[in-house]
């Protein structure tokens, strides 16, 4: 029990980790450009895919991971320039239903260039085995994943508050208007929010592609956390999106991993495991609705 | 001329099984029936979003609750549809104003992913409900009867019941609308502080307006769980949602006929395309980007623009 508990809640941070890459992009491109996209999901299925491919005609996961940044830039990059752009002056329902869209496009899109089949990606060979943790064996790839996001994470909070670039970040999610007026070049600006935000949900696809199936749709659902997590942070804000990010993994798979196993204790085997995995996957959406009756604009409230 | 047209299209709906089956096109009965059913949810949509302006990204849980309750209550034996109907309509306006409460305490962009996630909270329970099929779904065991010596089993009267609900549903929308409750709820859109600086509740007519779509949501889900003799957990996915959204937005958003017109289009888009393309989603999508972006306000703004540049701007989205 003592060696479940250890592993899940290691789990539980390491997928915490993860969805902060993704929540946090998806927050940085509301809070900067009031953009609500959908297909953000869409671009951890995408780099799954590029590096699995990439990893698969190579056979090194590091060269996937390598070629499959850059390349998720450039997507991303000609998107922006091709639909996005046009769509930051309209309103949010427009831009639900081009980002839907996109969604549709991406994944039949992948089935289409590769095949319905799930695509395998391995992890790399060095990471393969356990490592022991204060005497218990736990995943030297999971550990890996985790450490990648703490890394990116404090980078990324270098990036917005010691440099210039994140200080026009922060100016734009403020005012947009004043750093126009004071001759920022804020379509380079988007741009570049827009691309580095899809690369950071496109790294934690790689990364997590070992470890899930890389198939057509696998950004769909983990875009609906993503949505929980900004939600519960606050919309527009890169700290509220970290503890958003960490209040959601740990309750997830906590929750999906330990309450089965507690309610066989005072429950009959059979009810427990019918209610359980439900409750245990509904965990996370009660928690949503009791932030938010409690402060209806998310924890870290980005903007009044 | 309008009622004129208008009557041409009812009695040209009404004779359209006949005429399939004359001209022997019985397959396309069925997807008539699905027209007619996805019409009523995606107007039930239309009359929050496009004259309530709530984008909700939630709505495909009251049409799966509808069609959960078919299948529960024929596996339990009941064969009434009235006593289906009537459930049905409950547990969509208990769920309806479940939802709304939390929701439409928020605004905006908050609005469309709470209403996302709080549907994703019973897609989820149904998932998990292993008693009724979980992940599988849940089988149907034959259509519920009517009574009053009206058959539905065969297909001309299936179709002819969704055909009457349909209609039901926008008499009931068309008169909600033109009175006060449905002027109120278009001024609260236009202007929501205004509304309330003249003293209207606000919270409280969206919230009433949020539990009426529901209810016909929940009505249209009971159909199709008459129609396909199945419910899965998939009938409440977010992405169906999404798809609802876009079945009023091709339709046109805030048009009195964008619900049923959006539905139409749809599906005889999927329709065409399946047939041909294995990846026809892709199609979907394109055709989809290209409206948003050329004509944001759908198929049937196209058809009126000329008399709405007379009239001037007088449907917003």
């Amino acid at each position: 029990m003592a060696n479940l508990i250890f592993e899940q809640v290691l789990n539980s941070l390491q997928f915490g980790v993860m969805l902060f890459l993704i929540a946090s992009g998806l927050t940085l491109i509301f809070g900067v450009m009031n953009f609500v996209n959908l297909a953000h999901g869409s671009f951890f299925m995408i780099g799954a895919y590029l590096a699995a491919y990439i990893a698969g005609a190579t056979g090194s996961f590091w060269l996937g991971l390598l070629g499959a940044l850059p390349a998720t830039a450039a997507i991303g990059f000609l998107l922006e320039w091709l639909v996005f752009r046009r769509l930051y002056k309209k309103d949010h329902m427009v831009h639900v239903l081009a980002t839907f869209a996109l969604i549709l496009i991406f994944n039949d899109g992948v089935r289409m260039i590769w095949g319905p089949q799930p695509l395998p990606l391995n992890m790399p060979a060095a990471f393969a085995g356990p490592v022991m943790l204060f005497g218990l064996p736990y995943s030297s790839f999971r550990l890996l994943v985790m450490a990648v996001g703490i890394l990116v994470a404090i980078g990324l909070y270098l990036l917005i508050n010691r440099t210039r670039l994140g200080m026009w970040v922060r100016a734009g999610s403020n005012n947009l208007e004043m750093v126009t007026a004071m001759g920022i070049n804020i379509r380079l600006l988007f741009r570049l929010v827009f691309s580095f935000g899809l690369v950071l949900a496109a790294l934690a696809g790689i990364m997590l592609g070992p470890l899930v199936a890389v198939q057509a749709g696998m950004g769909d659902d983990v875009l609906i956390l993503a949505f929980v997590v900004v939600v519960i942070g606050g919309i527009g804000s890169v700290p509220g999106a970290a503890v958003g990010a960490l209040i959601v993994g740990v309750v997830d798979t906590l929750g999906r991993g330990l309450l089965p196993q507690l309610f066989a204790l005072f429950l009959s085997a059979d009810a427990a495991a019918s209610v359980g995995p439900a409750l245990g996957s509904m965990m996370i959406y009660l928690v949503m609705i009791a932030v938010l009756f409690w402060r209806p604009s998310g924890l870290f409230p980005a903007r009044s | 001329m309008q009622r004129l047209l208008l009557l041409f299209f009812i009695v040209l709906a009404v004779l359209l099984p006949v005429l399939a089956q004359a001209t022997g096109m019985e397959y396309y009965i069925g997807v008539l029936t699905r027209i007619l059913i996805f019409a009523i949810v995606a107007s039930s949509l239309n009359f929050i979003l496009g004259y309530g302006g709530m984008v909700s990204f939630g709505h495909a849980v009251f049409f799966g609750l509808g069609a959960y309750v078919t299948a529960i209550a024929s596996f339990h034996g009941v064969t009434s549809a009235w006593i289906i109907w009537l459930v049905a309509a409950l547990v969509s306006a208990l769920a309806g104003l479940m939802i709304g409460a939390i929701a439409l305490r928020t605004r905006a962009v908050y609005f469309i992913m709470i209403t996302m996630a709080l549907a994703q909270l019973f897609y989820y329970f149904f998932v998990g409900f292993r008693y009724y099929g979980g992940d599988d779904g849940i089988q149907i065991n034959g259509r519920p009867v009517i009574g009053l010596g009206l058959d539905i089993s065969g297909d001309n009267g299936f179709y002819w019941l969704v055909l009457a609900w349909l209609l039901v549903v926008h008499v009931l929308l068309a008169r909600l609308l033109k009175s006060r409750f449905g002027l109120a709820l278009n001024a609260m859109r236009e202007n929501e502080r205004r509304a309330q600086a003249i003293g209207y509740p606000t919270l409280r007519y969206k919230l009433a307006a949020f539990v009426i779509a529901a209810v016909i949501a929940g009505i249209a889900g009971s159909l199709i769980g008459m129609s396909n003799l199945f419910a899965s957990p998939k009938l409440l996915h977010w992405s169906q949602s999404g798809i609802l959204l876009v079945m009023v937005a091709l339709g046109g958003v805030g048009y009195f006929y964008g619900g049923i017109l959006g539905a139409a289009v749809f599906l005889l888009l999927e329709e065409i395309l399946s047939t041909h393309f294995e990846y026809w989603q892709i199609y979907v999508g394109l055709i989809l980007l290209l409206v948003v972006m050329v004509a944001p306000r759908g198929v049937s703004s196209l058809m009126t623009i000329g008399k709405s540049l007379k009239q001037g701007e007088q449907h917003g989205a």
